[in-house]
């Protein structure tokens, strides 16, 4: 690190240092690894190490009638949050980033609002106006309350995107003819295309993991699996749940890796 | 464009003209930006300001329908409201404190390592951190239980012969959160950490500072604004926690937002139920305002660290 930063401390006078962040990052990733060693178990008791190895769990996953519809409604609703989500962040951060209207701040405060207010009043919210025009239990609903909470992401995203792009290339492809739209999708989209693609992924991943909204407004057939899942844990703990939670993680991973790998090209 | 020529040729009507022009370009410019910009505002409007609004006038009516203020005196009457308060916030200060404790020296970690190193550290702190909250409660949950790993552990090993209550009561819900809300501490204190001068650091160490006192007195100080965003996100964050203190909490553990559904879905006291987020809503914003406002310019950028 001398080279790094040229402080005259060594890294055996750190070690103490190395040794307690080392713990805290253990704490942090030790709880995901055990779920996945764990959902390979053949037992219905809590081992660890497993005795025994097997596909049981993941048997029982892919086998149940209600946890296949529930994942397919989460995949549904996530799929259908992102091709919302997306463009219309996109166009709210293309408009924020412009900076010239007049209450620039009051839209963006109010575009990331849903970071700030809690969930639990969103699904309380949510529920109580979703009963007055019946889009509760809904797909449409789902993906609108989803789709509020994805858009901060995808707009954060964007607009970090746009920040380090020059909007002059724009202009000149507009003085040089092209229209509005062929200016944007020929000039600008190709630039900013990594931020939208990893804003759709930030999407992605919060219609799929989210529980508390999911928890009011979905039930009966469109019940996701994050709401099946949180009733399931209630109950009691199957190690089935240690199956589909490894495959969530395994979910991250990829996602998170495409983000990186995209974002890395960039 | 005739605009500029005709401004030329005559001074005086040619400026108004010109300028009329510009002008009406300038609001048809900001009325195309809001046409792109309003389908996500009418979104946000119809599914936060709305139900919230309406969720607000319903707590100023009691439950025979008058206009009453009995929804938000119940919380400094009845024992059980008082109970969910102080459960609440003792545990969002128990978990903060538990944040800064394991997240400074980590965050601190991060920022003197080489940056391929860090970048390496950094994939553990975000990958817990985008993997769902239901997941690693889960995770919890097996290995605390009473005939978790833990305790199965501990027993085979002899050091106890009874199981530990872990899980199902406070210890389990601050173990739950910590681990949960720790990267909202660790990413904006190590995004800070990194822009700290260490130009500053070695003129201290120069002047004769050793490795202690340069920490307690340049670093530790500089570091605090990033401290303080992460505090505050993790605190503010606690209050309206929901799914751990819920599946982990045993029915023991009655937080602010679990108080909400049960309000809400058990007894359908929508008044009530109401009157609960809305001063958690003015808590977080008053929180969070009064950062903002402390702290000032620094604070900008504390939510987009996600």
């Amino acid at each position: 690190m001398s080279e790094d930063i040229g402080l005259p401390i060594s890294h055996r006078q750190r070690l103490w240092l190395y040794g307690l962040g080392s713990l805290v990052l253990l704490f942090l990733i030790a709880p995901s690894i055990i779920i996945v060693i764990m959902s390979f178990s053949d037992s219905t008791l809590l081992q660890f190490p497993p005795q025994q190895w097997s596909l049981r769990w993941y048997q029982a996953y892919f086998g149940s009638l209600e946890w296949r519809d529930a994942t397919i409604v989460s995949v549904k609703v996530a799929v259908t949050t992102v091709l919302v989500a997306t463009p219309l962040g996109t166009a709210a951060a293309y408009a924020i980033n412009r900076g010239t209207l007049r209450f620039n701040g009051t839209i963006n405060a109010l575009l990331t609002a849903s970071l700030i207010v809690p969930v639990i009043l969103i699904g309380i919210g949510t529920f109580f106006l979703y009963a007055r025009i019946g889009l509760n239990n809904t797909l449409t609903g789902l993906v609108i309350a989803h789709t509020v909470q994805a858009l901060p992401l995808v707009v954060l995203t964007v607009l970090s995107g746009l920040r380090s792009y020059d909007m002059n290339q724009e202009r000149v492809a507009r003085s040089l003819g092209a229209g509005r739209v062929a200016a944007f999708w020929q000039v600008t989209m190709p630039q900013i295309r990594f931020s939208i693609v990893s804003g759709a992924l930030f999407a992605f991943i919060t219609s799929f993991d989210e529980v508390v909204v999911s928890l009011f407004i979905s039930g009966g057939e469109t019940t996701t699996l994050t709401r099946r899942m949180f009733n399931a844990l209630r109950d009691q703990i199957d190690p089935t749940i240690a199956a589909i939670s490894t495959c969530l993680i395994v979910l991250s991973v990829v996602l998170l890796s495409v983000a990186q790998i995209f974002g890395r090209r960039h | 464009m005739s605009a500029p020529a005709l401004m030329q040729e005559t001074a005086g009507a040619g400026q108004d003209l010109n300028a009329q022009a510009l002008r009406t370009d300038a609001r048809r410019e900001s009325l195309r930006l809001l046409a792109l910009l309003s389908p996500s505002l009418f979104l946000v409007f119809a599914i936060i300001i709305v139900p919230i609004g309406w969720l607000f006038w319903l707590s100023l009516f009691d439950e025979a329908g008058a206009f009453s203020a009995a929804n938000y005196a119940r919380f400094f009457e009845q024992v059980s409201y008082i109970k969910t308060f102080t459960t609440t916030f003792k545990v969002a200060f128990i978990v903060t404190g538990a944040c800064v404790l394991l997240g400074y020296p980590l965050a601190y970690m991060l920022s003197q390592l080489p940056r391929r190193a860090a970048s390496i550290c950094l994939i553990f702190v975000i990958l817990p951190f985008w993997t769902s909250v239901l997941v690693r409660t889960y995770a919890w949950l097996v290995i605390l239980q009473r005939k978790g790993l833990i305790n199965s552990w501990l027993i085979d090993l002899g050091v106890i012969s009874q199981p530990l209550s872990l899980a199902n009561n406070l210890s389990g819900v601050v173990i739950g959160m910590t681990h949960i809300l720790l990267p909202f501490l660790v990413l904006p204190l190590y995004a800070s950490m990194k822009t700290i001068d260490t130009d500053c650091l070695r003129a201290g160490m120069n002047l004769g500072a050793g490795p202690v006192a340069t920490f307690r007195q340049i670093f530790f100080p500089l570091s605090l604004p990033g401290l303080a965003s992460g505090v505050v996100i993790v605190f503010v964050l606690c209050l309206g926690f929901f799914v751990t203190p819920a599946l982990m909490g045993g029915g023991k553990v009655i937080m602010w937002a679990m108080r909400m559904e049960q309000t809400t879905s058990l007894y359908s006291n929508w008044g009530a139920g109401a009157a609960l987020g809305v001063v958690l809503l003015v808590v977080t914003l008053a929180l969070l305002g009064l950062f903002q406002w402390l702290l000032g310019a620094r604070a900008t950028g504390v939510w987009s660290s996600r």
